[in-house]
């Protein structure tokens, strides 16, 4: 589901909006110049106004994680710099709709290599593969993507949550919980374990790694003791959150988004 | 073992509909192991064959590849249906996504209450018509070329002309004010691999009819 002009005309911004989608904790930041957008940017660390660099990516979406985060960690991961246009305003993202920009009028929308690309999936493919995240050949390849697909169903049905009345919520995040236990985890459980090596596929750090940390620490949010049945995965985690620019982008000030305000803590039941 | 890519999958169209299309464009015949009843499934996830318990499954070159797009790229990979590069594949995607989206948003009429399902399909329709098929229309008339990206048969061409039967199943005279997309249509169906999966008694599939719901439910729930 993307975010789309009528999901925008049901949910009012401002305050209620980013209410629902981000909590703007305790960094400061600053409004994109109007109308001069195109070349300063604001930055979530602090109150600076920095000029887009040509050659560094540009996200367009909302200060919040939705469909973007997961290409904030790729891009984080693989040490690129990367500037944001957060869109706070109807007028704003109409004029992104205007400007043609929206090749099927929705974000994400990410300016790369001269290209302004759409598509979640088309993004992170065209990133992973341009800093050599996806593997050596076409069966790596068909690994990471399998393994991708299911943290993304995972992560998926988490991101509804916010969007759900309290009674659906509940119910789901149960869902959540015993998926992940029982369809997803136990898969890159086994898999770390058949080969022992540190990542995933290839014996080599790739997407695939990179989703499934976002996957296990978004869980996490939900269930903090969700790893507590799987020793590999709590050793991945470790690890993988130490890669210098993993470990960068978990740190406060990074460009990494929080949760949705609610909090949607499990009951300790298993 | 015939060395043939095996689909499993039930008998219909579902999420394996874009991969037999795809396989079939690519000239690559293929098995189908079809689904029938409950036990069926759950006997393949005890023996441990869907990787996240779920099909579409399919068995090729080796693997036991799940989830649809992570089977549709490796095919289209694999046969050259991806483009020349990075930013070939860039367009591939995002052109395939979109389609993607609108597919989704057809089935997902299926599931809509009885009493909203008309209203739904327009809305469905609408979109068609106004945020998908002028996107491709648009494409074709900027390069003036028979395909979506760079100028050869990609993925992305077989998978608008899925959509584009799908949607006229719904709306006959969906293409009606798009003169390109016509073209596309009778050109691209025309293409002998593709020509021969139109036929009858090829292994495309059916819609879902609401008399098979039953049994599906059966199978999945």
């Amino acid at each position: 589901m993307q975010i789309t002009a009528a999901l925008l005309a049901a949910v009012p911004l401002g305050t209620a909006w980013r209410a629902g989608w981000a909590r703007l904790g305790s960094a400061q930041f600053s409004s994109p110049q109007a109308g001069g957008g195109r070349h300063f940017v604001s930055s979530r660390c602090g109150n600076r106004k920095s000029e887009v660099m040509a050659g560094k990516p540009k996200l367009y979406y909302f200060d919040g994680r939705g469909k973007m985060e997961s290409i904030r960690w790729l891009l984080a991961a693989a040490g690129v710099e990367f500037e944001e246009e957060f869109l706070e305003t109807r007028e704003q993202y109409e004029k992104l709709l205007q400007s043609g920009s929206l090749l099927f009028q929705q974000v994400p929308l990410v300016e790369i290599d001269g290209m302004k690309m759409v598509q979640t999936r088309a993004i992170l493919n065209y990133i992973a593969a341009k800093y050599n995240l996806y593997g050596k050949d076409l069966k790596e390849r068909a690994l990471i993507d399998m393994y991708v697909e299911g943290t993304t169903d995972l992560m998926g049905l988490i991101m509804q949550l916010p969007l759900q009345s309290a009674e659906m919520r509940e119910k789901n995040l149960a869902l959540i919980i015993e998926r992940a236990k029982t369809r997803y985890f136990p898969v890159y459980e086994k898999a770390l374990k058949d080969h022992g090596h540190d990542y995933l596929v290839g014996n080599k750090f790739s997407w695939a790694d990179i989703h499934l940390l976002e996957a296990i620490l978004m869980v996490e949010e939900c269930k903090p003791d969700i790893l507590s049945a799987f020793p590999q995965l709590q050793a991945f985690k470790g690890r993988i959150s130490n890669i210098p620019t993993i470990k960068k982008f978990l740190q406060p000030g990074s460009q990494r988004k929080p949760p949705a305000d609610d909090k949607y803590i499990a009951n300790d039941s298993d | 073992m015939s060395g043939k890519p095996r689909l499993t999958y039930i008998n219909g169209r579902g999420r394996m509909e874009p991969v037999r299309w795809l396989l079939a464009a690519a000239g690559v015949e293929f098995e189908e192991n079809f689904v029938e009843t409950k036990e069926q499934l759950e006997k393949l996830i005890k023996d441990g064959d869907l990787l996240f318990q779920q099909v579409p499954m399919v068995e090729i070159d080796g693997m036991k590849m799940v989830q649809t797009r992570a089977i549709l790229n490796y095919i289209a990979g694999k046969y050259n249906l991806y483009g020349k590069d990075l930013k070939e594949r860039a367009l591939i995607d995002m052109y395939v996504e979109g389609l993607a989206d609108l597919n989704e948003l057809i089935s997902s009429n299926f599931f809509q209450p009885a009493d909203k399902k008309e209203e739904h399909l327009a809305t469905v329709m609408d979109k068609a018509a106004t945020r998908y098929f002028p996107v491709y229309e648009k494409v074709l008339k900027g390069h003036g070329q028979d395909f979506l990206v760079g100028n050869k048969l990609s993925r992305a061409d077989v998978q608008l002309l899925e959509i584009i039967l799908l949607v006229e199943e719904s709306k006959p005279d969906i293409l009606a004010k798009f003169p390109l997309l016509q073209s596309f249509k009778a050109k691209t169906s025309n293409i002998p691999n593709i020509k021969k999966f139109l036929q009858p008694g090829s292994q495309r599939k059916q819609p879902i009819q609401e008399k098979d719901i039953p049994r599906l439910m059966q199978i999945f729930h």
